[in-house]
């Protein structure tokens, strides 16, 4: 398959619109994913490397190791929901739009 | 001996009874379902007509497998605190596929995780590259889960060496065991294809959350709802003292006198947790299940789901391992079963004879329990056993050696016939493993999914200039890394603990190849890009780029 113009994806993918999505897109997920990436290494590394703050006790038996590995399910809950309110806000409604662009546009 | 025989028995009539009550009504399941598979969308996909919810819930069923629910459950009871990263690891991964793969995938791919991968490839080598790969997952995955069934088998029959049961000792009622739960799950994908499999793992889903929550509220009762009181008797009765709720028992040990081998042990970890991580984006039995829904938004809403049902699951793990291991004991565990396996079910009688009445009340909840965990491996070799069969017919057969010039109606049948022979070797394979240590399988599928899958989709998703030579060298690079360094590592050969315990090969170190054969991976798909003779299609890109960002065309 050559490039051209009339290929309605092309044309699409080319548009402001979509840069646009794949910006909004792009600039949720990829510093999320690095900032979630590392708030694990760095509970992995703790783990690995300092046992003596990891084993510190905060409440009764509570230590820091067990709230760290609970805020690493708090931190998942929180930026799961979170990127559900990024999409349907900010991604599912250009989304949509593009995708009637491209339909009527003839594909298939 | 832990059960008196009378409760044995009792036990295993009760385990008996409840697993022909849940075969017969997956099996009804499956049935129908049949019925309303009429082409290759319903056989592969579930026709797509699954609700977020639904699909969440059989998402649970398809991931929380014999190694999170007996597994980790007893890598906490016998070591405490180290078995958290597991479910914090497996919690976690679910931001990857969330993020990075679910919606894009359900847009963009029809049948098998090749489809996004081949989209703008030649068709040929990436689909071959990928079917090699979804079997090698899917069969090491298959085996962890079977021989787990195998073992879990001869502690709830009661099947001690030297005692029979049926007639059967423990290893025959192994071989038994392999070979019925082979059998079913063969039934389940040839008769019932995705939507029978989906039900299946509904109904375990909801079976396994139910039993857990049980238990949970039982443990924590115990103790008045105080989590520091639960920890300090589990430490206590552990034999291991306060170190039991630190980390070290078991990942990253420190060595004394031993600096190299404190290293290595920690770099393990390590290479251990960002497997885990990276693992579960590439598994390809999880990701045919994103197509089992209308849209990427479905995809989205039953990942979320998803991360709630398993997140709570995965909570629960520390009151089942930690409670484990305060009302069983890490003694009475370790000589039922030295891998820690039978923690759960340990517990379950534990705390039936503590509340529903002594020891009949112990033996129906251990029987119970045992019900749910076959359950749950019957789900998930289902699960593993659609995907090949799904990549077998769909991308090897179809397109590889039919060249796409085939009926769906052809192609269905060439994936129930997959799925009998891919059963058929899983069995024998399975029985061949059944005394082996099995922890490593589960890991082993994780680090290949990450090293030889992962690098190839969000390649294939996002870099506007990947190639053929880059995805097939990305898969075959990361693949290959992660059986090798595996196949020459501690797990396989050296070591009392061993696979091969009276040989060695071993050279390498580490016991995860993680951390060298998932950079391998990226490096492969890189530089093959790089060294490509024909550059990327710029046009098949768009297409996918479009369609996977607004759902275009999607199927």
């Amino acid at each position: 398959m050559s490039t051209d113009t009339s290929n309605p994806y092309v044309a699409v993918q080319e548009s402001p619109e979509f840069a646009g999505l794949r910006k909004a897109l792009r600039g949720f997920v990829f510093p999320m994913t690095v900032v979630f990436f590392a708030w694990y290494a760095l509970y992995v590394i703790l783990s690995a490397y300092t046992r003596g703050f990891m084993s510190h006790k905060l409440i009764g038996h509570v230590n820091v190791a067990l709230v760290f590995g609970l805020l690493q399910f708090l931190t998942t809950f929180l930026i799961a929901w979170q990127y559900e309110r990024y999409s349907s806000r900010r991604l599912d409604p250009v989304a949509e739009q593009l995708r009637a662009t491209v339909e009527s546009g003839g594909t298939r | 001996m832990i059960l008196a025989v009378a409760s044995a028995s009792t036990t295993r009539s009760i385990t008996i009874t409840l697993f022909v009550i849940f075969v017969i009504i997956t099996l009804g399941i499956t049935v129908w379902a049949s019925r309303q598979t009429r082409n290759a969308t319903d056989f592969y996909a579930g026709g797509r007509s699954f609700s977020g919810f639904q699909n969440g819930m059989a998402i649970g069923g398809d991931y929380m497998s014999a190694a999170s629910f007996l597994g980790i459950a007893g890598i906490i009871a016998l070591n405490g605190y180290d078995g958290f990263l597991y479910s914090i690891g497996f919690l976690v991964a679910w931001l990857v596929a969330l993020l990075l793969v679910a919606e894009l995938l359900r847009n963009s791919g029809k049948y098998t995780m090749a489809d996004v991968l081949a989209f703008r490839m030649r068709q040929a080598p990436v689909r071959t590259a990928a079917a090699i790969s979804t079997v090698t997952v899917s069969i090491f995955y298959l085996l962890a889960q079977m021989v787990g069934a195998g073992a879990l088998v001869a502690l709830l029959l009661g099947i001690k060496p030297g005692t029979t049961f049926l007639g059967m000792g423990a290893n025959t009622a192994k071989i038994a065991t392999i070979m019925m739960i082979g059998a079913l799950m063969i039934v389940y994908v040839t008769v019932g294809g995705m939507k029978g499999t989906t039900y299946v793992q509904i109904v375990k889903a909801f079976m396994l959350m139910l039993g857990a929550i049980l238990m949970t509220v039982l443990v924590l009762s115990t103790y008045k709802f105080n989590l520091s009181s639960l920890l300090g008797a589990a430490a206590a009765k552990s034999g291991k003292g306060d170190a039991f709720l630190n980390p070290g028992l078991v990942y990253g040990k420190e060595v004394a006198g031993n600096a190299t081998q404190t290293f290595y042990n920690k770099i393990d970890l390590f290479s251990l947790g960002i497997a885990l991580v990276l693992g579960t984006a590439g598994l390809p039995h999880i990701l045919i299940r994103f197509y089992t829904v209308p849209t990427a938004k479905a995809a989205r809403r039953s990942v979320l789901w998803a991360i709630g049902i398993i997140g709570g699951f995965y909570l629960m793990t520390l009151a089942l391992g930690f409670g484990a291991a305060a009302l069983v004991g890490g003694a009475a565990i370790r000589t039922q079963n030295p891998g820690g396996n039978t923690a759960a079910p340990q517990l379950a009688q534990a705390l039936g004879q503590k509340y529903f009445g002594g020891d009949i009340g112990g033996a129906a909840f251990l029987a119970v329990i045992a019900a749910v965990a076959f359950a749950t491996i019957l789900a998930v070799v289902a699960g593993l056993t659609l995907a090949s069969s799904s990549s077998m017919a769909h991308d090897f057969y179809a397109n590889v050696v039919k060249k796409g010039q085939t009926s769906e109606r052809q192609e269905v049948v060439v994936a129930r016939f997959s799925a009998l022979v891919i059963g058929a070797i899983s069995i024998v394979l399975g029985i061949l493993a059944k005394d082996l240590n099995v922890a490593f399988l589960v890991a082993l599928a994780f680090a290949v999914a990450a090293s030889g899958n992962l690098p190839a989709i969000l390649y294939s998703l996002f870099w506007r200039r990947f190639t053929t030579t880059g995805a097939v060298a990305a898969i075959y690079g990361g693949l290959i890394s992660a059986v090798l360094l595996v196949f020459f590592s501690p797990v396989v050969s050296g070591f009392s603990t061993s696979m091969f315990p009276k040989e060695d090969w071993h050279w390498w170190p580490l016991s995860n190849p993680g951390i060298v054969s998932i950079p391998v991976g990226f490096l492969c798909g890189w530089l093959g890009t790089l060294l490509s003779r024909r550059p990327a299609d710029e046009a098949k890109f768009a297409e996918l780029e479009v369609r996977a960002l607004t759902g275009a065309g999607a199927h």
